[in-house]
């Protein structure tokens, strides 16, 4: 019986975010700091054919300015590219511009001064001379021949290929269904928007000649390999990277940023402490934003639903520069998905990254798993009206069964565990489905247009074993680190080297600890987000946390019981075999012989202090590195009701429901709140988000005001329902629940939306389904109906 | 300029530039960093406080401006307990990452102030203002609702 594992249990971070205590960088101040400003290009592309900075210079209270030039001088590296498929063409990006600016907001120059206003003034007194370029912001135009060119070393603005499959026999089984669904589409870019801008603090210190660096991340440790191998060159040992309190990241968090080169350089140069905290405009026109695909898919299928084969030619949009994993989005993490929940003999995805004037595209929450699972949804909506079939029925036709775990798919996946079927008959029960298509049907009797969108999707999360990954072309591999360290008094201190930034780690590991050592919670401490703590981790994405970060965790409190065992058999003259742990309270006692026992406590001093065998090595300090043999793949069923505006095109969504398949779970409470959270970041894709460029390159939603985010008004409470089929890949049987939410949401309510249109005839419309996208349809439909 | 401001009770006077904005005064000046900074238009609510007793977005005012006020912020909101509302938003799970919450309590409990019946409409309208990326907002309106039963309409 566990205590804590499974329950709802409050998380132990909250007390200091309700009182305003969260500890975010932003409000890091240190003696002497100087506050550092970013001048930033207001052209997508352009040569600078000169820097003037001394009206800057010699502003009062501004200590320095430093341009891409004095960097590069200085042996500043390029911020490199942690993924790397076979072919690829990179070029350098340096952290500052040096001769091109290539978006708009690319850094051209930075001043320090002693407070941020006057930084802020000096900006102004920056002269560049720029000799503006023609830009391309388009994925798929930018092949075009005559494009304009974002780097000289990328030909065609093409980066990189990555085919899966034979095209010629899945076009082969294509041309041989009864049926073919075809479809141009896009996926909208987005601007992640995590609610804390990104910061920075960097304090060198000439004494001990070490380097700190405060910075908002979700990978601390990576951040820190990168700067030292790439970047600034201080090696590890002698810098030291922190990240406190993150106030969410979605992804954007992950990568390694100019800013995270620029103050820490400025700061050794000046000897001086130097912070920098993004402005929200400067994070809309930095942070790197998601998807931006343009895609073109056939699915066959026969007349009785049966799927025959898929077609994926996808133009993904890099952006300027190739961020820290964009290659690895629109390839492993995208084709590899195509089969979702279903059976399809034949699969064919390509991709193309290229590159255009615009902000570095990255992982957004889902990373490729969405665009795959938007795309696939949507060309099953579509068949299911092409042949008259109820969606889900044609859904369920092609489920993959529960005895044919372990299923090895066409593109490269073996999904390890799921029950489709009952999936869907559990989220028929809780969306009422039934009685809402009665309440469609009626609801179009009245000449209203009301729609019901469903979605089956698939997560691949927990990504490994390392030895694939990194063969696919990641520089890094995906275990995972923990550290379980039990104090003489029995206080226990966690290190992992995950790290949170809003899913509350410090309560969910503690309770795997708590119940996994029979202690109480509060006797544990998780420490996560500093390099100079914690032994190298992988950091937190990809719902990658639980499975792979707390089965490290819990298999090193199995060591940490054996040990205990070994001590306390030793003390009590008894064989080893015949002690048994009491996880309910952290006893140990001979079989048999209850009152022959010792306590936690005892076992934790003496481990110190007292009496262990010969053969044995003081400390109870036991740790894991976790390579998990397969990824885990969560799986969803959500169905969601909407009305359209006739006049308006406005929509309302009227109902949510969600039934996930997340396997085990450690706290419902923290599950179910991820999985709000994600569904409103998808309905936000369907209905409102998009990142909108010009075609000069200039980004039309940069401000709140223009970029619609999800408000409290914009969304129902939605019902939530779960299955929990563990997961064979991890022992703690999780799957993982970050992103599923985010990944269902869009295809669910773009569904339903042409659901509530096709009476109108309307096949297909773009997301977001925005109220001008809607009302355009409705004009259309009724125009070629006349 | 030189202005009295009072702030959780206790009145600082200090010298700012008139440019300077009540947000950066109370983060800056005064070192309350618990009121957080989410944009630069006006649009999130990261940074709701109080000032006298209406609740104010304080990027939107300048320090000078608050001359004379009398303002509360997430730091004072209640004197070392914890207000219904931010007990509400623990129970609940209304947060995450926790950066929006400051605001999103600030301005709840302003909201809810007369109105222990408050309706999820009311209350997802009255949020409006402000933006959380994380929750999805559903926890949020479950905290509001628990803690304007419980406050009775104070
Ligand atoms: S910081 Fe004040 S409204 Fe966003
Ligand atoms: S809890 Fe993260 S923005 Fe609201």
């Amino acid at each position: 019986m566990s205590k804590y594992m499974g329950k709802a249990v409050k998380r132990v971070e909250d007390p200091r975010f309700i009182q305003g205590r969260g500890k975010y960088v932003a409000n890091l101040k240190l003696a002497n700091m100087g506050h550092a400003a970013i001048k930033r290009s207001p052209f997508a592309h352009a040569k600078i054919n000169g820097v003037d900075a001394s009206a800057a210079k010699a502003l009062d209270g501004v200590i320095a300015v430093y341009t891409g030039q004095d960097l590069q001088a200085a042996g500043v590296g390029s911020l490199p590219c942690g993924f790397n498929p076979p072919g690829i063409v990179t070029a350098p990006h340096m952290p500052l511009a040096v001769d091109k600016v290539r978006h708009v907001g690319d850094g051209v120059a930075v001043v320090i001064a002693n407070d941020i206003y006057t930084a802020y003034d000096a900006l102004d007194l920056i002269e560049v001379d720029y000799e503006p370029l023609p830009a391309v912001v388009d994925a798929k135009k930018a092949t075009a021949a005559d494009a304009p060119q974002v780097h000289d070393e990328i030909p065609n603005n093409t980066s990189f290929h990555w085919p899966l499959g034979e095209s010629d026999t899945v076009m082969g089984a294509m041309n041989e269904s009864d049926h073919v669904v075809e479809l141009d589409f896009i996926n909208q870019r987005l601007i992640p928007n995590a609610m804390e801008p990104r910061a920075c603090v960097a304090e060198w210190n000439a004494f001990t000649e070490e380097m700190t660096v405060w910075t908002s991340s979700q990978n601390p440790h990576l951040i820190r390999l990168l700067m030292s191998m790439a970047t600034l060159g201080i090696p590890e040992n002698r810098l030291r990277v922190i990240s406190p309190d993150v106030g969410g990241g979605f992804g954007s968090k992950i990568f390694h940023y100019p800013e995270e080169v620029i103050v820490p350089w400025c700061s050794k140069q000046l000897g001086q402490p130097v912070k920098w905290v993004s402005t929200r405009s400067e994070a809309f026109v930095t942070d790197a934003h998601g998807r931006d695909h343009v895609t073109t898919a056939k699915l066959g299928v026969n007349n009785d639903g049966t799927f025959t084969a898929l077609h994926v030619q996808t133009w993904a949009n890099m952006g300027a520069y190739l961020s820290t994993f964009a290659p690895m989005i629109p390839t492993a993490l995208y084709i590899t998905l195509f089969s979702g929940l279903y059976k399809i003999p034949h699969i064919f995805g390509e991709s193309w990254g290229t590159m255009t004037n615009t902000v570095p595209v990255d992982a957004y929450r889902g990373a490729g798993r969405p665009e795959a699972s938007y795309l696939l949804e949507r060309l099953i909506d579509i068949a299911a009206r092409d042949l008259n079939m109820d969606p889900i029925e044609l859904r369920r036709k092609n489920f993959i069964q529960p005895d044919e775990f372990p299923y090895q798919t066409p593109v490269a996946m073996v999904y390890d565990s799921g029950d489709y079927d009952q999936l869907f008959d559990k989220a028929m029960e809780v969306s009422g489905y039934n009685e809402m298509i009665e309440e469609r049907d009626r609801a179009r009797q009245e000449g209203r247009l009301v729609g019901i969108g469903v979605s089956g999707c698939i997560e691949a999360s927990g990504a490994g074993p390392s030895k694939v990954v990194t063969s696919l072309g990641a520089g890094v591999g995906l275990w995972e680190h923990g550290l379980v360290r039990v104090h003489p008094t029995g206080k226990i201190s966690v290190l992992t080297g995950t790290h949170a930034h809003g899913q509350g780690h410090e309560t969910t590991f503690a309770q795997l600890v708590a119940d996994e050592l029979g202690v109480p919670m509060d006797d544990i401490e998780i420490v996560h987000g500093d390099t100079s703590k914690t032994p190298f981790g992988l950091g937190t994405y990809a719902s990658r946390s639980a499975a792979v970060g707390g089965t490290a965790i819990m298999k090193s409190c199995e060591k940490i019981r054996e040990k205990m065992k070994a001590i306390a058999a030793y003390q009590l003259e008894a064989a080893v075999e015949d002690m048994v742990y009491d996880q309910e309270n952290g006893t140990i006692h001979v079989q048999g012989s209850p009152d022959r026992s010792k306590t936690f406590v005892d076992i934790s001093v003496a481990a110190l202090m007292g009496h262990i065998p010969d053969d044995m090595e003081p400390s109870l300090e036991e740790a894991t590195f976790f390579d998990p043999p397969n990824f885990t793949f969560p799986n969803s069923a959500h169905i969601a009701m909407v009305e359209v505006d006739k006049e308006s095109g406005e929509i309302s969504l009227l109902k949510y429901a969600a039934v996930d398949d997340v396997g085990n779970v450690i706290n419902p409470m923290i599950v179910e709140g991820q999985l709000q959270g994600g569904i409103v970041q998808g309905v936000g894709q369907a209905l409102l988000e998009h990142g909108i460029y010009d075609e000069d390159g200039q980004l039309l939603t940069g401000t709140f005001l223009d970029y619609a985010m999800p408000r409290a008004d914009d969304v129902p409470m939605s019902a939530l329902g779960r299955i929990e089929i563990p997961s064979p890949s991890n022992p703690l049987g999780v799957k993982g629940a970050g992103e599923m939410g985010t990944i269902a949401g869009t295809p669910t309510v773009a569904n339903a939306v042409m659901d509530a249109l096709h009476p109108l005839g309307v096949r297909h419309v773009d997301i977001p389904h925005t109220a001008a996208a809607i009302h355009g349809a409705i004009q259309s439909a009724s125009v070629s109906a006349d | 300029m030189q202005i009295t401001i009072t702030v959780n009770g206790t009145t600082h006077t200090r010298d700012v530039e008139p440019r300077t904005l009540l947000v950066d005064f109370l983060r800056d000046h005064l070192g309350l960093t618990g009121t957080n900074i989410g944009c630069d238009t006006s649009q999130c609510g990261a940074c709701t406080i109080h000032m006298d007793s209406q609740s104010v977005k304080s990027c939107t005012v300048l320090a000078v401006q608050a001359d004379g006020a009398d303002l509360t912020t997430i730091e004072g909101l209640a004197n070392g307990s914890l207000h219904p509302m931010q007990q509400a938003f623990w129970d609940n799970h209304g947060l995450q990452c926790g950066y929006c919450t400051p605001g999103m309590i600030m301005s709840a409990t302003k909201l809810v102030e007369g109105n222990p019946g408050i309706s999820e409409a009311e209350i997802r309208h009255g949020l409006e203002g402000n933006i959380c990326r994380c929750t999805g907002y559903q926890n949020i309106v479950k905290a509001v609702q628990q803690a304007a039963g419980e406050m009775g309409g104070d």
